[in-house]
């Protein structure tokens, strides 16, 4: 069996006392290709920053490389929700990939030659080299995401994850976007957090739809069971998506 | 023009303006791209509860404002980084505490007579060459420090989530940045006092931040705009008798706005280049 990157055992989170998570148990193994679906304040990207350490669980643990959520930095990949950037803030593409090369705490470094040529490598197969010294304010929705899956990338981290990276793109470019992590995914663990089912299903190996609780399915295909537990009252009309109807299992019954 | 330079206060007027300016260009663009304009007004206001206590226990005024100032920022610090979402009040709170507090001790300070204005307003006119020393050895304090940690700084101020997840202390460099700026803002005081610092920290930085590719970019013209603004302004004021921290203020708030018109030829231009 593929080794367990990423552990969590009964983890549950509030916020101001009103509860996020509730008894998630989750693991991912290495190679994995997982998206998190769910509803709007469902609690997806709260899990995805427990998981970086972001966040501290009320209960539970989550192990990330057999340490503790936030410890192994460098062997991480990270892309956060795209309307959180200041637009006007001044700052280079290059800089911005640069970012991800950051050793914290060493004084006075500029960045090395060989941070530079990381940050082009992972610029060229983004495709945005020729865009380096452009503002990152300047350029298109589409192309800030490739920016910053090239900053995420620009480590070779171990694992990659990503947070709506399909917000404000439109139907086509977020379909080159799913195609480049399917081909990253060949090397790279990746978990993603999405709101839209039908990409998804196309594109990654398994699915957790997370609203309180999370419903694990080691599979792609997502049920009609499973988005009605996770939308509860909205459910998504799957026969247009053309997938299976299959009944789910609660991952902990699964155990 | 060059006689007014004859004057030992003329030309220390000149200088104190050149030091502040350099705070105000890397300090200044910290509080504007991380948003902390409201922070760091507060900062400035509650100050004047450090004039308060300079003059009531006798200190030099440059400890009080300092030490006080650098308390005030320590607390506001605390404050945003634990309840975020109340922070702007509580920052307004300390803001008038700590003005009430400079007024009172004012009132108990006996035969105090200080012109209360040249805090309010700046007094650039009468800045003595010691305080001159003190400026730079801040100034190269603030640069010292940026220097070193400049990437981290960019980082946190760009994107402070990703900046945890590479292992940058966010909350120490936090708390760096704000006594950076409590720093900056006694600086600025001594120029055209605390009710006008938030212009010259802001007006400079928020006219760069459009014209520059880089925060490195944006701090140095940012510099060279704080220079050109209390130059002007002092001269203005000296020609024409008028008070020297507000005209300077002037001065920038007129570029401030021939900024904003220009930004609006600029974003027209694609829609009228049609016809």
């Amino acid at each position: 069996m593929r080794d367990a990157i990423i552990e969590i055992r009964d983890l549950w989170f509030s916020f101001n006392s009103i509860p996020v998570l509730k008894e998630v148990n989750l693991t991912v193994r290495r190679g994995d290709f997982i998206a998190l679906l769910g509803p709007n304040g469902g609690g997806k990207t709260t899990l995805l920053k427990l998981m970086l350490g972001l966040l501290r669980p009320d209960r539970g643990s989550i192990k990330v490389f057999n340490e503790p959520a936030g410890k192994s930095t460098h062997r991480i990949g990270y892309m956060p929700q795209h309307l959180d950037f200041n637009q006007s803030f001044p700052i280079s593409v290059l800089d911005v990939v640069l970012m991800g090369k950051l050793r914290p705490g060493k004084g006075w470094s500029r960045y090395s030659h060989k941070d530079k040529l990381a940050a082009q490598k992972a610029m060229e197969q983004m495709e945005m080299w020729e865009f380096r010294n452009r503002r990152v304010g300047e350029l298109s929705g589409g192309q800030q995401q490739r920016v910053f899956i090239a900053r995420a990338l620009v480590d070779e981290p171990e694992v990659l994850f990503l947070d709506e990276p399909t917000a404000s793109v439109d139907t086509k470019h977020q379909t080159d976007l799913f195609d480049i992590l399917k081909e990253l995914n060949k090397t790279v663990t990746i978990i993603v957090v999405s709101h839209d089912v039908g990409i998804v299903s196309s594109h990654v190996k398994s699915v957790a739809c997370v609203n309180q609780q999370l419903f694990y399915h080691d599979d792609s295909e997502i049920t009609q069971e499973m988005l009605e537990m996770a939308y509860q009252c909205c459910p998504v009309d799957l026969v247009a998506h053309g997938m299976p109807h299959r009944v789910l299992q609660e991952h902990e019954d699964n155990d | 023009m060059l006689e007014a330079l004859q004057f030992e206060f003329m030309r220390n007027a000149l200088l104190a303006g050149l030091l502040t300016s350099v705070a105000c260009g890397v300090i200044g663009t910290f509080v504007v791209v991380n948003r902390i304009v409201f922070l760091s007004g507060g900062i400035a206001h509650a100050a004047y509860g450090g004039i308060g206590l300079a003059f009531f226990f006798g200190l030099p005024f440059v400890v009080g404002t300092m030490g006080f100032a650098l308390l005030v920022a320590m607390v506001m610090a605390v404050v945003t980084l634990k309840a975020r979402h109340r922070s702007d009040t509580i920052i307004g709170v300390l803001w008038a505490i700590g003005m009430a507090l400079g007024v009172i001790l004012l009132d108990l300070t006996p035969g105090y007579n200080v012109d209360l204005m040249s805090f309010l307003f700046g007094s650039i006119l009468t800045v003595p060459t010691s305080d001159l020393w003190l400026m730079l050895v801040m100034n190269i304090l603030i640069l010292l420090t940026v220097g070193y940690f400049y990437n981290d700084f960019l980082a946190l101020s760009y994107d402070e989530d990703f900046a945890k997840v590479r292992g940058v202390r966010v909350e120490v460099l936090y708390f760096l940045l704000l006594a950076m700026v409590a720093l900056s803002v006694v600086m600025i005081i001594r120029i055209v006092g605390l009710i006008l610092v938030i212009a010259l920290l802001t007006i400079p930085p928020y006219i760069a931040e459009k014209y520059s590719g880089s925060l490195r970019a944006m701090m140095f013209l940012s510099f060279l705009l704080s220079c050109f603004f209390t130059m002007v302004g002092l001269w203005i004021s000296y020609f024409f008798n008028l008070t020297s921290g507000a005209t300077i203020i002037m001065v920038a708030g007129v570029c401030f706005f021939i900024s904003l018109f220009l930004e609006l030829l600029r974003t027209r231009r694609p829609f009228s280049s049609g016809n």
